[in-house]
């Protein structure tokens, strides 16, 4: 009897991971982008328990099996955002250069609406990322947006590999220096920042190797901040470092070699096109806008042909949108490669599928359409690098997250009528505070309401 | 020797242009003047639907549409077999030539101090060398306008082409003064006040501008007065001045309001004080369509990708606001409200396209519709004899990413397709050395 209690508990527990956010749907007739193996013309998909299971014509499946029919539709893997910060309550612990112990996936929020959004996009991956304000920021969180869900765990893309957020230039520099008085105040001091949390993480393992050797008694105090850099040292966690000009990107990586690291996604990188042969020979990867350029110093000497000169110089890259806005088109921004720089379509829709699947480590499950990956398709009416197209369909595990056919007005998950703040009207200058310095702002002014407001215009992009 | 020294000094001729084309990597090259015969292109004329002909650009005019133009001797070909023709982009609202480097504050002119300084001219800030006008204008987007923004009178707002030395050789004939409507509801989750106190706010900011306006009339009265007798003014109130065209119904004002009950109150406002009103902004213009369209006010919305100011918004509200505007008649032209990407324009018209507005209307939002707007549609936004030439040639719909944009010409210059944009792609494709 008692265990009997104690399954059925258990399985109350489990069954949200165990089989509820899976679906099973067969997508008929589309012209399927598959991204890595070309296009396939009038073709079926058929998702099984959140599993790509088939791909062909005419394909036979058991009867009751829910269907969509996309005759005449473009099919494409969900896209991927290597750089968001979307559901989530919190960006920034700006309260030390190194936060490594932080993570914002203990701060997931399933019920902000911009996941609706971003599927709307047909966005059915981000990358949760803690802010810039620190050299070493906290751990992401990689999402699956299973909007509809209330429970936080239920966002997590199970599986998917730790990451943390670095953070160069302008952005360390003008939290710390700037506003702490503490150093780095320049890109000499955000080196140190590494070389002393790398170097005191070494000296961390090696004081647990001695003492589970034996060789002293008394075990080293427990250290989360170091535990999480001592991960990275031991290729545990990938690097999603915000950067932009090329002399700082040059010094991460000379300071990974010194230390052994190898896996490393740039983001933003602005100037990566500057350096780009040098991020092809250390193997690393590059996250950037599409156009965004000149709302800060750093980006003043950049380009929107970024994209297309990294790819061509052998580089993985993506294209992100660290916004709310560019969330949800980023079909759009993909597609800004082909006017700036030529890209072919395939090279510019693995800019937002299996290029930043690579970077976040889950190439091996999402990002484009093949038997065995995970059902997380979105489905358009034109060819989605089109600027016509819109999104009608978005799938996320097998199960259709956004359909344009079945949209209601308010798709919000919050509605308390006695919440006087939610139906209120965002200034569009408050809505460019997504974005990296999120979080900062408040903290540096909360006090001053006038002044914070001045901040946030005068922050309009803080990437 | 002679001979010598005539070989060895042009040699260095050649020596001193290679070096000088060498140093010149990052500017933009020359523009080039014409008369310039733009030979069998399909014109998208906006005000006379589309046709296949010839345009003559002669000085800084468009003198001849149509076929066997009689051409002067200099003239320049181009031939434009397959290609089309397009006039160029207008956006009603940037900070374009007011803001460099946003983030950093010495770069930016478009934020004077004072609440009530109508008087700030954009002009006088417009920097014609700024880097994001070359990057802007290769996409197609020729002439904005630009504008001080924030306070509630901030200035006046200039339209410009994006080409000139000066920023009178930019100025392209129509100016605005702005005006922000306060905004009277709570501000979004971190607005502390209570209703009490925001109900009091926004009496408060009302005052303050029906304070203004009545003001304004008297100094009117009282300016009209002087003149009838000849008298000079024994005061000196540029702020006043800069709004008499206003409130003698000579110009229009510019309003900044966004959200559906400050856009009722503004309109409400602009009745009472007979003001040619138009609205710039207008993010929840869909909600309020027939008051809009009932009290005749003019509408330069954007930007169209941006997110719904609330969270209980439809996801593509913003997509089709122009859409829904336009439907109910009103005078509708579409915006970025940007300063370096400005380039963006013809992407969020075709994003208003896409959810309901269609291809042509949506050419008409930034072409035709903000011409009228500024009352300058005699000189700007179609393509017809007389006309300033502004104008480029593509090689498709010039929405379409996939599009090339191969001539520009701005008041009849052939301006490069150039900018820093590109000339870093050219300099860094394959960077040398490489590794």
């Amino acid at each position: 009897m008692n265990t009997k209690i104690i399954y059925t508990t258990l399985l109350c527990f489990l069954l949200p991971f165990i089989g509820f956010n899976q679906g099973s749907v067969l997508i008929k007739n589309g012209t399927i982008l598959t991204v890595t193996k070309g296009t396939l013309q009038n073709a079926d998909i058929f998702i099984e328990k959140g599993k790509i299971t088939n791909i062909g014509k005419n394909l036979k499946v058991p009867a009751g099996t829910k269907t969509v029919d996309a005759t005449g539709m473009f099919v494409m893997p969900g896209i991927i955002d290597a750089h968001s910060h979307i559901a989530i309550d919190a960006v920034n612990e700006a309260t030390s250069p190194n936060t490594a112990d932080v993570n914002v996936g203990d701060a997931l929020n399933p019920l902000d609406v911009a996941i609706y959004r971003a599927l709307a996009g047909g966005v059915t991956i981000s990358h949760a990322m803690h802010g810039s304000a620190n050299a070493i920021g906290g751990q992401c969180e990689t999402i699956k947006h299973r909007y509809g869900v209330v429970n936080p765990e239920e966002l997590r893309m199970v599986g998917a590999p730790r990451t943390i957020k670095f953070a160069l230039g302008e952005n360390p520099v003008r939290v710390h220096g700037e506003g702490n008085k503490i150093a780095p105040a320049t890109r000499m001091g955000v080196e140190q920042v590494f070389r002393q949390a790398f170097s005191e993480a070494k000296l961390y393992m090696k004081a647990w190797d001695d003492y589970k050797k034996g060789l002293i008694l008394n075990s080293p105090m427990y250290n989360r901040r170091l535990e999480t850099i001592a991960d990275i040292l031991k290729g545990n966690i990938i690097i999603h470092c915000h950067s932009y000009r090329a002399d700082e990107i040059l010094m991460l990586m000379n300071v990974l070699k010194d230390f052994g690291i190898e896996k490393i996604c740039f983001q933003h990188v602005n100037e990566g096109f500057k350096v780009a042969p040098e991020l092809a020979a250390f193997g690393a990867s590059a996250s950037v806008f599409s156009d965004w350029w000149a709302y800060k110093f750093e980006v003043y000497y950049s380009t929107a042909y970024n994209a297309a000169i990294l790819t061509r110089n052998g580089v993985v890259t993506s294209i992100n949108s660290d916004s709310d806005e560019l969330i949800r088109h980023l079909y759009l921004e993909a597609a800004k490669t082909q006017r700036y720089g030529d890209l072919n379509d395939d090279e510019a829709l693995a800019l937002i599928t299996i290029n930043p699947a690579k970077q976040l480590g889950i190439d091996h499950r999402v990002g484009s359409i093949e038997v065995g990956k995970e059902g997380d398709i979105a489905i358009f009416d034109k060819h989605p690098l089109s600027v016509y197209t819109i999104p009608q369909m978005t799938i996320v595990d097998g199960i259709i997250r956004f359909d344009i056919n079945n949209d209601a007005p308010d798709m919000r998950l919050d509605v308390n009528p006695e919440d006087k703040f939610a139906s209120d009207y965002l200034e569009e200058a408050l809505l460019k505070e997504d974005n990296c310095l999120q979080g900062v702002s408040e903290w540096l002014l909360q006090s001053d309401h006038a002044s914070y407001l001045r901040f946030i215009y005068s922050q309009r992009h803080s990437h | 020797m002679l001979y010598k020294i005539q070989k060895f000094s042009k040699i260095l001729i050649l020596f001193c242009v290679a070096l000088t084309q060498n140093m010149s990597a990052q500017q933009i090259k020359k523009a080039e003047a014409g008369p310039f015969l733009l030979k069998n292109g399909t014109i998208h004329s906006i005000t006379n639907g589309n046709f296949i002909a010839d345009v003559l650009i002669q000085g800084d005019k468009i003198v001849s549409v149509g076929k066997n133009i009689v051409t002067p001797s200099n003239t320049q070909e181009i031939d434009c077999t397959g290609k089309h023709i397009y006039p160029g982009f207008i956006d009603g609202g940037t900070r374009l030539g007011l803001a460099e480097i946003e983030s950093i504050s010495v770069t930016n002119d478009f934020q004077e101090l004072g609440d009530f300084i109508p008087h700030m001219k954009a002009l006088t800030a417009i920097n014609p060398n700024s880097v994001s006008i070359p990057v802007t204008r290769v996409n197609g987007v020729t002439t904005v306008f630009s504008k001080p923004e924030r306070s509630t009178f901030p200035g006046t707002g200039a339209l410009i082409d994006l080409f000139g030395y000066t920023p009178e050789q930019m100025y392209a004939g129509a100016e605005g003064v702005m005006m922000t409507f306060p905004s009277t509801g709570r501000r979004g989750r971190f607005d502390r006040r209570s209703d009490e106190d925001i109900k009091k706010d926004s009496e408060k900011a009302m005052q303050k501008i029906n304070d203004i306006w009545t003001k304004a009339k008297l100094y009117a009265t009282i300016d009209s007065a002087l003149a009838v007798e000849k008298k000079p003014k024994s005061f000196y109130n540029p702020q006043m001045d800069a709004l008499l065209p206003v409130v003698r119904k000579e110009a229009k004002l510019f309003i900044e309001v966004n959200k559906k009950d400050d856009i009722e109150l503004a309109v409400k406002w602009v009745k009472e004080n007979g003001i040619r009103a138009v609205f710039t902004g207008v993010a929840e213009g869909s909600r309020v369509t027939s008051l809009l369209k009932e009290n005749n006010i003019e509408v330069i919305t954007g930007p169209v990708l941006r997110v719904p100011g609330r969270g209980s918004a439809p996801f593509d509200e913003s997509y089709r606001n122009a859409s829904e505007m336009v439907k109910a008649g009103i005078l509708v032209a579409i915006r970025t409200n940007d300063a370096e990407n400005v380039r963006n324009l013809p992407f969020n018209a075709a994003y208003a396209a896409s959810f309901g507005l269609g291809i042509e209307e949506a050419l008409k939002c930034i072409t035709i519709n903000p011409a009228k707007i500024f009352g300058v549609d005699k000189t700007y936004g179609s393509i017809e004899q007389g006309k300033t030439a502004n104008l480029f040639i593509s090689n498709g719909d010039p929405f379409e990413l996939k599009t090339r944009i191969e001539y520009l010409f701005i008041r009849g210059w052939n301006v490069p397709m150039e900018s820093r944009h590109t000339l870093l792609y050219d300099e860094f494709i394959e960077r040398n050395p490489g590794k």
